[in-house]
Parts: structure tokens; C-alpha cells; sequence
């Protein structure tokens, strides 16, 4: 469920220090235009090289970065890229997903390999980027300028789908790392969002479900200017409460 | 003292001598590290994240191997690398101390070095031979990848495995200034910085480029610490004024944190928030004026980090101190134990418990 306010988040977004993964294709380069539409500083992620730097030109000030989320060793050298280029971090968004065995298989048929790798993209990556980009967005805090985790979900997080059972249970898992990191950085003043961007037209639905009829799907633009709505909003809310705390004090 | 020679932030047995204004010695376990803070102290960490400083490469004149060791820079910027003051090795890496190292080519001004993907140009010879002033080819995205994937964290021969970064970066690192870890950092994790909020103990960050802390050259050695830029946030400054105001200790993690303080209030004795860069020697006969406590490593006589202490305990103490860690088998360097020292009340003699 996206975060509902009723905070206008207007230019919230105007030179926040913003992170996206997976932010070449689907929802991640819909995110990087959206986010960019609203004069945010941007670093994307993508493995590809030729990708990385094909958006980035079509992108003029944004910084790709070339690195795979799943790999413990890409983790240091992404976050230092986008700490070193941003000058700081004050939203992470973690979009790149894995969709684990294609065609999708029934869990009693998917390899184990395919597990590990669809967790490691899913759940560790995120967790290993998030924990090494925590001192930032903690200073980010400190500064008043808001910390915010996005982590993509998918409605496979909480239904068990038959044959999604790599990356639902995957899913599901960076779901509850999402709240349970929420309520214990919270005195750090870092708020962790998990969102379901919904059914989306995108490469990475086409390959789980090839017949789908693309007209049926929400674009990903429309989902992104959603999270970015929901990113906003809580930045918003969060300032409006820090300003609150200080007439109190 | 020993050196500590494995990559561990938060061993298990570190240990922690405690040196109250008064005098007292006592010895913990570094665990307790939180039962020293009062209410409305205040906690001053840097949050420099470590560079990746270590450079391994060639000078393409004379077609020597070199290593380059990132070691300083004039501002904070996020393109402030692209000129980096650096000292050079010849052949060799890590596994060879320092004292020990080849001396690297002899430099003339436009010297280029290829670095890995990175390339470099010879601005100009400074004090020594071996340092130099670099200028990295390339934009910025360029340079922080080749950083990025080339780079190796700057490395002492006391630690026999090749360290990775997040082995350098302590869990509050955030901006990626520093050329050696900030190391005193690395008793903070996340479970203590909550704690501090717990007791009432205010908890704030300022950003420094930490300089290397040797070069295994007497002459080089004694040009350290090398002038070092700094950001003390708004909020942090204000955290100073409030802790004062109480009468609440300023603690300063580390002694990055201690120049950096002094440094800005060196004016009128206020901290003013903003750049700056950290130019002060502190010893013997600095006047501290704003931190009250420092939690450090333990370092060895002679190193500018234990001249720093020098501003807290007088000859005497600090004499006694490294009796004591020695004596107790402390460990040193960047992943050994700590000292919590409290600025003396008096030039009384201290006591040994």
C-alpha cells in the first residue's frame, strides 16, 4: 500500500541526493526521469556498461554507475561512487529485482542456485547497499535534510502465488527486513518505505508473463510518479514533524 | 604494545583504559564503552568514510612500478580528489613496511603515472621527494570508478590480509573524504549510538579528510598531520553550543575530531559550523576549548596522534598511561584497543589503579 498524506510534496525533491538500482530499464529509468522531472541529483546502478552509459547520456547530470547489487564485492564500490559523486545520500531507492528461474517454475522445481541468486539480488543486495550508505543517510538526518528507503516491493510479497516462489518468498523477505529496519532506525531519523508499484508494463513482467496483454498494465511512469508522490509526501511529513519537535523544544 | 593485526572493528576482548580528570586510571572492557557518558554530554564522531587511497601503477617516464598513497586534499567537494596531494613508494605493497619500501622514481613536474584505468599528471614536487601534488585525467565519473575499482585501502604491514573497504569504513561512514579510516570510530556501532540517545547523551557527526598517519620517512613523518579539510554541520554546532551551555562534556571520537573542533574554535573559542581546514598541531601547549574528553586508539610515543594527547594529561600521565598499556598488553593501531582520557583537572600527579 502506498504511503498516504496529505503533505504537499512540491519541489521536496529539489536537490535531494537521490540513489536508484536497477535504473536502466522499466520502473528504475521511469524513476530516474520522474525524479529527475522534479530536480533531484541522481546516481543510477545497472550492471550493463553500455546501458549505464546510454541513459546517463540521455540524461545529462545524472551519474551511472556501473555495478551488480548481487555481488558482495560491487557493494563498497557502488556506494562509494554515489556518496563520492552525490556529495552525500538522502534516498536510496532499491528497484533492481530478480525474478528468479524463467520460465517461473514451481518451488519444488527451482533450483537452489536459482534461490541463492534471486535472494541475492533481492534481499542481500539491498541489505548490503542500505547497511554500507546507513552513515550517510544517518548525517543526512542529523542535517535536517530527511532520510528515506525505498524498497520495491510486489503484492508476490504477500500472496503466495504458485510458481512466483523465488522471488515472492524473496520479496516477502525484503518486506520484513524493510519494517523491522524502519522501527529500529527510526530514533535515527531514517524511515524505511516497502511499496508495491502494482502490475507493471516492463521487461521484467514481460518475461514472467509473456501472454499478458500489455494495455491491461499500469505504465511505469505512472508507478513512479506514485512512489515519488509517496517518497515525498514522508519527506515532507518528516520535516513538518522535525520543525514541530523543535518549537516544542 | 602489540600490533593488532587482524581486520576486526569490534573485537570481543578490546579492552579500554578510562583516565578520569582527575587522575584515575581504570581498565574495562571496551563493551562499557557507554557507561561513561553522562546525561547532556555530547558525542562528537567523524564520519568520514576511507578512500580507497592506495594506488598501484607505473610512472610512465622511467617505466617504474609504483604504489601512490592518496594523502591529502584542499576541500571537501565532491570533485576536491581530482588534485590529491600523494606520497609515493617505489615497488612493493603493503606486505613490506613502510620503513622498508623502495624509494618510486625521481619525479620532475608533468611526470605521467597510469593507475590502474586512472591517469595522472605530476603538478609539482612538494617538501619532499617523495610527495607530490597529482591531477587526475578524466571527469568525475570517471576518476570515482577508477577509484572505485582500482583503489585498495591504504595498508600497514602489521595487517598480513589485504583489506577491503568495508573493513576501513566504520558502520557510521558516510562521506568518502578520508585517506586513513577515522579508526576511533570503530567502537560506534549502531546498538551504541541508540544507547547514547537512551541515556540522554546527545550524539553529532563533523566530516574531516583524515591524512595518513605514516609514510615510514622521518623527514615525511614529521610533516604529519598534513593540513586536513573539514565540515562542521549546523546542527552540530549547535549541539556545542547547547552541550555547553549545560554543562555537558563534549566527548570527541577520535583526534580527527579533536583538530577539527579546536581548529574552528581557535578564533574567539566558539564553533563556528561551515568548511574549514585543519591546519593545528596540538601538544603540550595547546589550550583545549572545546572538547572536554577524548575516546582514542591507542597510540605510540612519537606518532602526532600521541603528541595530541599530550593537550589532555600532562607528561607525567601520559607517561604512566603508556606504562600501563603496555604493561596490560593493550593492542595498537587502527583495529586495537581504546583510551578514554578526560582533560586533567590539574598538573597533579595521577593515580594507577
Amino acid at each position: 500500500m502506498l504511503y498516504n498524506s496529505n503533505v504537499n510534496s512540491l519541489n521536496v525533491f529539489r536537490g535531494l541526493r537521490v540513489a536508484i538500482t536497477g535504473g536502466t530499464s522499466g520502473l528504475g529509468l521511469a524513476l530516474v526521469r520522474e525524479l529527475l522531472a522534479r530536480e533531484a541529483q541522481l546516481a543510477f546502478v545497472a550492471r550493463g556498461r553500455e546501458g549505464v552509459e546510454h541513459i546517463a547520456r540521455k540524461h545529462p547530470g545524472t551519474h551511472g554507475i556501473v555495478g551488480d547489487v548481487s555481488k558482495k564485492t560491487d557493494i563498497h564500490p557502488i556506494a562509494l561512487q554515489i556518496v563520492g559523486l552525490l556529495g552525500g545520500l538522502d534516498v536510496l531507492i532499491n528497484n533492481a529485482s530478480d525474478l528468479g528461474p524463467t520460465p517461473l517454475a514451481l518451488l519444488a522445481d527451482t533450483d537452489c542456485e536459482d534461490l541463492e541468486r534471486t535472494f541475492a539480488t533481492n534481499v542481500f543486495g539491498p541489505f548490503r547497499l542500505t547497511k554500507a550508505l546507513l552513515g550517510a543517510l544517518a548525517s543526512s538526518a542529523r542535517e535536517g535534510r530527511g532520510a528515506v528507503v525505498l524498497n520495491v516491493s510486489s503484492d508476490a510479497a504477500i500472496n503466495p502465488y504458485p510458481r512466483w516462489g523465488a522471488y515472492g518468498s524473496s520479496k516477502a523477505a525484503l518486506h520484513h527486513l524493510s519494517r523491522i529496519w524502519n522501527e529500529e532506525l527510526a530514533a535515527q531519523g531514517i524511515a524505511f518505505l516497502s511499496l508495491d508499484p502494482g502490475d507493471m508494463d516492463t521487461p521484467l513482467h514481460a518475461i514472467a508473463v509473456p501472454e499478458a496483454d500489455p494495455a491491461t498494465l499500469k505504465r511505469p511512469e505512472l508507478a513512479a510518479r506514485e512512489l515519488a508522490d509517496a517518497i515525498g509526501n514522508l519527506l515532507a511529513f518528516m520535516k513538518s514533524e522535525r520543525k514541530l519537535q523543535e518549537a516544542v523544544r | 604494545m602489540t600490533a593488532a593485526h587482524l581486520p576486526i572493528q569490534r573485537p570481543r576482548q578490546a579492552k579500554l583504559l578510562v583516565v578520569d580528570k582527575r587522575g584515575h586510571f581504570r581498565h574495562w572492557p571496551r563493551s562499557r564503552l557507554v557507561d561513561l557518558f553522562h546525561p547532556g554530554d555530547l558525542v562528537i564522531a567523524n564520519n568520514a568514510a576511507t578512500l580507497p587511497a592506495s594506488l598501484s601503477g607505473v610512472h610512465l617516464r622511467s617505466g617504474c612500478v609504483i604504489e601512490v598513497r592518496l594523502a591529502g586534499r584542499q576541500s571537501l567537494a565532491a570533485d576536491g580528489i581530482r588534485h590529491s596531494i600523494a606520497v609515493i613508494f617505489g615497488a612493493g605493497d603493503f606486505r613490506i613496511r613502510t620503513e622498508d619500501r623502495q624509494l618510486p622514481p625521481k619525479f620532475k613536474t608533468g611526470d605521467q603515472l597510469a593507475l590502474g584505468p586512472l591517469r595522472a599528471t605530476v603538478e609539482g614536487i612538494l617538501s619532499h621527494p617523495r610527495l607530490v601534488q597529482l591531477v587526475f585525467d578524466g571527469s568525475p565519473n570517471e576518476i570515482w570508478e577508477g577509484l572505485a575499482r582500482h583503489g585498495r585501502p591504504i595498508q600497514y604491514s602489521h595487517v598480513r590480509t589485504p583489506l577491503a573497504l568495508w573493513d576501513v569504513w566504520a558502520p557510521i561512514a558516510g562521506p568518502p573524504v578520508a585517506f586513513e579510516p577515522p579508526s576511533a570510530g570503530f567502537a560506534l556501532d549502531w546498538n551504541t549510538v541508540g544507547s547514547l540517545k537512551e541515556r540522554e547523551v546527545q550524539f553529532a557527526t563533523i566530516t574531516q579528510a583524515a591524512g595518513i598517519s605514516s609514510t615510514g620517512d622521518p623527514e615525511l613523518d614529521a610533516l604529519l598531520p598534513f593540513d586536513e579539510p573539514y565540515y562542521i554541520p549546523p546542527s552540530t554546532a549547535l549541539a556545542i553550543r547547547n552541550a555547553q551551555a549545560r554543562d555537558g562534556r563534549v566527548i570527541a571520537v577520535g583526534t580527527t575530531v579533536v583538530r577539527t573542533l579546536e581548529d574552528a574554535a581557535a578564533l574567539d573559542g566558539s564553533v563556528r559550523p561551515g568548511e574549514g581546514v585543519a591546519e593545528l598541531r596540538l601538544g603540550r601547549s595547546s589550550r583545549l576549548r572545546v572538547v572536554n574528553a577524548i575516546l582514542s586508539g591507542t597510540h605510540e610515543s612519537g606518532t602526532s596522534h600521541h603528541e595530541l594527547l599530550r593537550a589532555f594529561v600532562n607528561d607525567e600521565t601520559l607517561s604512566r598511561i603508556d606504562r600501563q598499556l603496555a604493561l596490560r598488553d593493550y593492542r595498537t593501531h587502527e583495529f586495537g584497543d581504546s583510551v578514554f582520557l578526560e582533560h586533567l583537572e590539574h598538573d597533579g600527579s595521577s593515580l594507577e589503579t
